[in-house]
């Protein structure tokens, strides 16, 4: 018998002679009220906060955990990144394909850095990326690596990574930006809350350890829509 | 249950028991004034943050109700689902194996590196390569395996072993980390100061050489999705990411437990999980992939699926629970026996009122007799669990099992047993532990839970555990003098 038939026996072995409830197919099977896992579901799935309040939220559980945040109006978005870029002093920046970014400073060069070995992208000063999605409740972005987002590498061996949020992009719940990433859950996915951490020596917090160890994030406002 | 043809229950091997029993290795742990410091601090802080967090969230009983009819369902059906997840990892490009135990897991994954040609792997943090010690078997085959978070670096420098799931060097402080960097790793600044976030520096250089050049990473995984393949793993330093992403070949080797059935299932467990461990609303980073994505990340990708004594666990009616633990280490931090001892006590690469109940399971229960005494069944674990995982019980069975094992042997229980039951006793109490041991600060949990808890299920085997045919007492006392030196 191979291994895999031998667990896969063990385990129906170990259960023989008892019904369990459910039918071992839940995957793909949608919630419906007469499912019995909907009855499970008594935790929020819907957001209560909005509007305002609801980048408030976000902006203030990122900077708790030590992320640099950025409010900006639409129009202002170029000039913020700007400010940003020029107060790091970075000058080559990776920009992954997709992302539309307005003139950058002087002296700030961007690289088109998919596909860079690591080596290459240590070099660089920092990274400039979009997101998939932010959860206020959290303090937590999410990159899907679709267009704008780079590729896993590129968001994490420069050591600077300026993450531009757009409010259409916010939600307040986990359950909400589960949901919301369900089509794209076979991408590669990074969540990310703060910059990198640890609290392995005398469980003193220090931020910055693999990860880029400055997280700022440029929030922008939906101006109206 | 067994049908013709089947071979005997796996036993789950590895670092799953110690070499001293736990009231032996326990003596000695209490013994020591820096550890039983450490661990107070430790305990408390992250008790303390974690109560913080979940009491931001209205719904935390509903969270924990949904996690466990999550576990549950994923448990009842694991057959179908691991074939699910299998399906779909194999779709998207990945490979599969499955190892019956610790042997052929750590045969399967010195074979895969050993196909690359590297000798050398950077890995995650994960319980289960350090269950089935991978680290050792990878060395016999003259592969180092760098350990890259950091406290796993500091227990791997140190020649050492984890005391603890989730602060694995929550025993060591800053002027010991510091002395292991200046000895053991190479090209450490000699002016290394004991400033945490100097330590951390240290640990960063030293490693990103490592990462930039790896060719094949090692991890464990935190959850797997059948339903689309998708393996999931939560970290906070970066240095998962980085063996995550950067190496050509990924292996991950996970216990079979860890799969839940669908992508939705996340919403509950990326909230449970981060708040009980760390006492974060979410930890820094999580990471999620599904078999290979072409130019991004390794297009190389391995799944190990582990048994190593859960389907042994899974026949058991009352001790399956344990199989839904998603190692959050909750149950540690509250637990006066864990905060006492620490983690090396247990011998078990699962210490703590969860290593109490997994690892005689895993191992069989005459491997591992002491560890279902090693509690005061106060509560306070199954309290915190996130996944309502009934630890007292299963404790009480346990004892029950062992002491039917021995009465089918005619033996009476092993003395250890019998400590262990002697130690509980004067550790449910703070004045009778107090007596003992003069400690500080305890009794913060037993003030709420020296009491003993409601007599839980089953009933019939409580009854025989409490009914077990103690030896006359001057042999018992004997026993103790023996080898303790003073009566109990
Ligand atoms: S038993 Fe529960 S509290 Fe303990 S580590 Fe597992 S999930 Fe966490």
């Amino acid at each position: 018998m191979s291994a895999r038939e031998e667990i896969l026996a063990r385990i129906r072995a170990a259960r023989a002679g008892e019904t369990p409830a459910g039918d071992g197919a839940r995957g793909g099977r949608p919630l419906s009220g007469d499912d019995p896992w909907a009855r499970e579901r008594g935790y929020r799935t819907a957001g209560e906060v909005h509007g305002p309040a609801l980048l408030d939220l976000l902006a203030e559980r990122l900077a708790d955990y030590r992320a640099v945040v950025r409010r900006a109006e639409p129009a202002d978005l170029g000039a913020e990144i700007c400010a940003a870029l020029r107060r790091r002093g970075a000058r080559r920046i990776a920009v992954p394909p997709g992302l539309e970014l307005p003139a950058l400073p002087d002296g700030v060069e961007p690289v088109a850095a998919d596909g860079l070995a690591p080596a290459a992208l240590d070099a660089l000063d920092g990274v400039v990326t979009g997101a998939a999605v932010a959860i206020a409740e959290t303090g937590t972005i999410v990159l899907d690596g679709s267009p704008g987002q780079g590729s896993r590498g590129v968001t994490l061996v420069p050591d600077y990574h300026l993450c531009i949020v757009r409010a259409e992009q916010v939600v307040h719940l986990v359950p909400e930006a589960v949901a919301r990433l369900a089509g794209r859950g076979t991408r590669p996915l990074t969540w990310i809350s703060g910059p990198s951490a640890t609290s392995d020596i005398e469980l003193n917090r220090v931020e910055g350890v693999h990860g880029p160890r400055t997280l700022e994030v440029v929030i922008v406002s939906g101006g109206g829509h | 249950m067994t049908y013709l043809g089947m071979p005997p229950p796996v036993r789950g091997t590895g670092h799953l028991r110690g070499r001293q029993p736990f009231p032996v290795a326990a003596r000695r742990a209490l013994a020591d004034a820096q550890l039983r410091h450490n661990l107070g601090n430790a305990t408390q802080t992250i008790r303390a943050k974690r109560a913080r967090v979940v009491a931001e969230l209205p719904d935390w009983e509903a969270l924990r109700d949904a996690g466990q009819a999550i576990k549950a369902e994923a448990i009842a059906h694991l057959d179908s689902y691991l074939e699910q997840l299998e399906t779909n990892v194999t779709l998207r490009g990945g490979t599969v194996h499955w190892a019956r135990d610790a042997g052929e897991a750590c045969q399967i994954v010195t074979g895969l590196v050993s196909a690359t040609g590297a000798s050398e792997v950077v890995k995650v943090k994960s319980l289960v390569t350090d269950e089935i010690a991978l680290n050792e078997a990878l060395a016999a085959a003259r592969i180092t395996a760098v350990e890259t978070d950091l406290a796993e670096l500091i227990v791997q420098l140190g020649h050492d072993w984890p005391s603890h799931i989730l602060v694995p060097a929550i025993h060591r402080n800053r002027a010991e980390i510091r002395e292991i960097f200046l000895r053991e790793m190479d090209g450490v600044d000699p002016g290394l100061t004991d400033e945490p976030a100097a330590l951390a520096e240290a640990a960063r250089l030293y490693l990103r050489r490592r990462f930039l050049s790896a060719r094949v990473g090692i991890s464990g995984a935190n959850f797997a999705i059948a339903e689309t393949g998708t393996l999931c793993v939560v970290e906070s330093e970066g240095n998962g990411r980085m063996c995550l992403t950067l190496p050509q070949t990924l292996i991950t080797v996970m216990g079979i437990e860890k799969v839940l059935p669908t992508w939705q299932d996340l919403e509950v467990f990326l909230q449970l999980l981060p708040r009980s461990a760390t006492g974060e609303r979410m930890n820094p980073y999580t990471s999620m992939w599904t078999g290979v994505t072409p130019g991004d990340g390794p297009q190389e990708f391995h799944l190990v699926l582990l048994d190593n004594g859960r389907t042994t666990a899974l026949a058991d009616p009352v001790g399956r629970q344990a199989l839904h633990c998603i190692r959050c280490s909750a149950c540690l931090n509250v637990c006066p026996v864990y905060e006492r001892t620490g983690g090396h006590a247990y011998g078990s690469v699962y210490p703590g009122p969860i290593g109490a109940v997994l690892s005689p399971q895993l191992t069989g229960i005459e491997a591992n007799a002491s560890l279902p005494y090693a509690s005061s069944l106060c509560g306070a674990c199954f309290e915190v669990c996130p996944v309502k995982i009934d630890i007292p019980s299963i404790l009480v069975h346990l004892r029950g099992q062992h002491v039917e094992a021995a009465r089918e042997r005619r033996r009476p229980p092993s003395p250890e047993a019998i400590t262990m039951a002697a130690a509980s006793w004067a550790m449910s109490r703070p004045d009778r532990f107090a007596a003992a041991q003069r400690a500080s600060g305890l009794g913060r949990v037993l003030g709420r839970g020296g009491r003993v808890r409601r007599l839980p299920p089953p009933l019939a085997a409580w009854t025989r555990a409490r009914d077990a045919p103690a030896p006359p007492e001057r042999t018992f006392r004997q026993w103790w003098r023996d080898e303790h030196g003073d009566p109990p």
